[in-house]
């Protein structure tokens, strides 16, 4: 039977069904549709972040604690980074910059108005490390940093939550019923997904440490590196195939060396320092570079879009088994038309074509219209003011494979309504009312 | 044209055997017009499913245009009423969503056949509706949809038409029409097959056929003055 003559058939069995035909493709549009639009944000966001971390530069260092346990197997985070740590490192040859990180929540409040906010306690270099500009005021100086003055930055939603209109600069606020002094407000960089810059409130790390958290031990420290070259000397860290650095994903526990680190590097310095002179003691700290912290996240990404997968793989096998549905209603409404069709000389082969072929247009057709409303979504959400800051990328690859996976739903689900088909007795059938 | 001997058909229905067709053997040469003729329950409808090949006997053999179809697979029987048998309906069983010249058309494509647009809007031809090729059965009226179902069962040149009561849902006059356009068939050649318990529509052939309980009690050529009343 002509190919064609049943593509054409299929569609007009679609059109003469409207209603129908759009309750039964409804799952697959749907599942389609979501899925395009949540895979170009996962992609956006992706790409979003692969662009901010590049951004920010690759001379950077960042040593943390290491987790507790190694090969695969977290037990738990150390807490050994200490403020006396950081003034070493920055004493290293190619070593600019260096500040100490500490970070907790707090209640901001000024006035009547309040807000739960994260609290950054850092040093100046950091805001040059990060990308940081004011809109308004200055960033605090070394003496204000080690001096525990109590002076903070504002991200740009907690400035405008707590002071919507008024003038921040020189107000003070209180966190967590300690008084600060504002002294800038920093430039908006947009939500991150996984953090919001916008929402935060950078202050002294001494003041942070001291005062604010009664903390002894620092989250992080960030280094930043003269001459990108000479970096992986610096860091002291084994070399893998990527680059230098242990395998981001290996467990997150602290390298354990096989050769000394050389001297001068940040490992060898905090290795001494911690008292791990055996070399057969792992590192209790990690030293990453921008490379190996993308990773990280995208990791976290990834796992997201594979859920995402996961997601989509239902909603195509709901779609399908609503195909499935309304496939045999439509065999058993059409019995004596397949029994007319039989005694004028099809064969059990023939219907069971004509049937797999509409249940496959059916489902091709779902997931293109599918993709059709979920591509606009994802192009179109930025327009909506909450998510302008959403980043989506629409791969075409995604769209082209949504349609053609629709169309396997459509044959498999069509499989055995069309098989009940093929074997309609043609007499029976022709008895059919 | 076709020849039919010794043809069994029995059926198991829980306890009972139930003989539908018992023994029945007959000829029909190229060109007849015959009709078989019975009440409920002779057998008429088996029979005709079995000449149709829609159905196998149980025992006995059926030759038709020279084959032997008595036990050949579905795959071969599809071919055999797609190549040699011109089914025409009592409803007519047009297929709703396509026009008259796709549904005339539909057993060349299974056949695989060449042309096959051409070919239908000829059968439409000859059945005088050529102008209506294109109207959906909903758009033709009861009379006019028969002769597109008998177009479509000439379409492929067929060794034997096999009508199966094809006036029992027009009304009369039209019934007529289609009976005298059977016999224009039949004139120019054609075996044509009537299937039907009615005596008046059983009476337009030269040959009748007639079944009761499962054997044929009857089987009379009669003279017929081939008048254009008739």
């Amino acid at each position: 039977m002509l190919f064609w003559t049943i593509i054409k058939s299929a569609f007009q069995s679609l059109w003469a069904n409207k209603l129908r035909s759009i309750l039964a493709m409804l799952g697959i549009i749907i599942g389609v549709g979501a899925v395009i639009a949540m895979v170009a944000m996962g992609s956006g966001a992706q790409a979003q972040i692969t662009a901010r971390f590049t951004a920010m530069g690759t001379n950077l260092l960042f040593v943390r604690p290491a987790q507790r346990g190694t090969g695969g197997v977290i037990s738990g985070t150390q807490q050994n980074l200490m403020v006396d740590d950081a003034k070493a490192i920055a004493t290293l040859p190619e070593v600019t910059a260096v500040s100490p990180v500490v970070n907790g929540a707090v209640q901001a409040k000024y006035m009547n108005r309040n807000n739960r906010t994260q609290v950054n306690g850092v040093s100046m270099p950091y805001f040059e490390m990060r990308n940081f500009e004011l809109t308004k005021g200055r960033f605090f100086t070394d003496i204000e940093a080690e001096g525990m003055a109590r002076v903070a930055i504002l991200g740009p939603n907690v400035a405008n939550t707590l002071f919507s209109g008024e003038e921040p600069i020189g107000a003070t606020i209180k966190l967590n019923n300690i008084n600060f002094k504002v002294i800038g407000v920093i430039k908006s960089k947009g939500d991150q997904g996984w953090s919001n810059p916008d929402d935060q409130a950078l202050i002294p790390y001494s003041t942070a440490m001291k005062i604010l958290f009664g903390q002894t031990y620092l989250r992080e420290i960030d280094i930043t590196v003269g001459d990108t070259s000479k970096m992986a000397a610096l860091s002291g860290q084994p070399a893998n195939a990527n680059g230098f650095g242990p395998p981001p994903m290996a467990g997150r526990g602290g390298t354990l060396h096989t050769v000394a680190p050389p001297a001068n590097s940040v490992t060898s310095l905090l290795r001494k320092r911690h008292r791990l002179n055996d070399l057969s003691t792992p590192d209790d700290f990690q030293v990453q570079n921008m490379a190996e912290l993308l990773a990280n996240v995208s990791a976290s990404v990834m796992t997201f879009r594979l859920l995402l997968g996961g997601i989509a793989a239902i909603s195509l096998l709901v779609g399908g088994i609503g195909i499935m549905n309304i496939m045999l209603v439509t065999v058993t409404e059409r019995t004596r038309e397949i029994g007319t069709r039989k005694a004028i000389g099809a064969k059990g082969r023939d219907i069971m074509m004509q049937f797999l072929i509409e249940a496959m247009v059916m489902s091709a057709l779902g997931g293109a219209i599918g993709a059709a409303w979920g591509v606009g979504l994802a192009k179109g959400i930025v327009l909506i003011p909450i998510f302008k800051d959403f980043a989506t990328l629409v791969e075409p690859w995604v769209v082209i494979g949504s349609i053609l996976v629709s169309g396997l739903v459509g044959i498999f689900s069509g499989l055995y309504p069309a098989y009940r088909a093929s074997q309609l007795d043609p007499i029976e059938a022709l008895r059919y009312e | 044209m076709l020849s039919a001997i010794n043809l069994y058909k029995t059926y198991v229905l829980g306890e009972n055997i139930v003989h539908a067709l018992d023994g029945v053997s007959l000829e029909i040469e190229e060109g007849e017009m015959v009709a078989i003729r019975g009440p409920s329950g002779s057998g008429k409808s088996t029979l005709m499913n079995i000449l149709g090949c829609l159905d196998r006997p149980t025992s006995g053999r059926y030759v038709l245009a020279g084959e032997d179809v008595s036990s050949m697979s579905n795959n071969a029987l599809a071919e055999v009423r797609n190549r040699k048998i011109g089914f025409v309906f009592q409803t007519f069983n047009l297929l709703p969503r396509m026009s008259a010249a796709e549904n005339v058309e539909l057993p060349l494509l299974y056949g695989g056949a060449a042309s096959s647009r051409k070919k239908a809007l000829e059968a439409l031809e000859v059945v005088g509706l050529a102008d209506r090729s294109h109207h959906l059965p909903n758009q033709l009226s009861g009379g006019q949809k028969q002769r597109v179902a008998i177009a479509r069962a000439i379409v492929t040149d067929p060794a034997i038409i096999l009508a199966d009561e094809p006036t029992g849902a027009l009304d009369t006059k039209t019934g007529e029409d289609i009976l005298e356009e059977f016999k224009t068939l039949n004139r120019t050649g054609r075996t044509v097959i009537l299937v039907t318990h009615d005596l008046k529509v059983a009476a337009h052939c030269p040959r009748e056929i007639y079944l009761r309980d499962g054997k044929i009690t009857l089987s009379e050529e009669r003279v017929i003055a081939l008048s254009a009343g008739n």
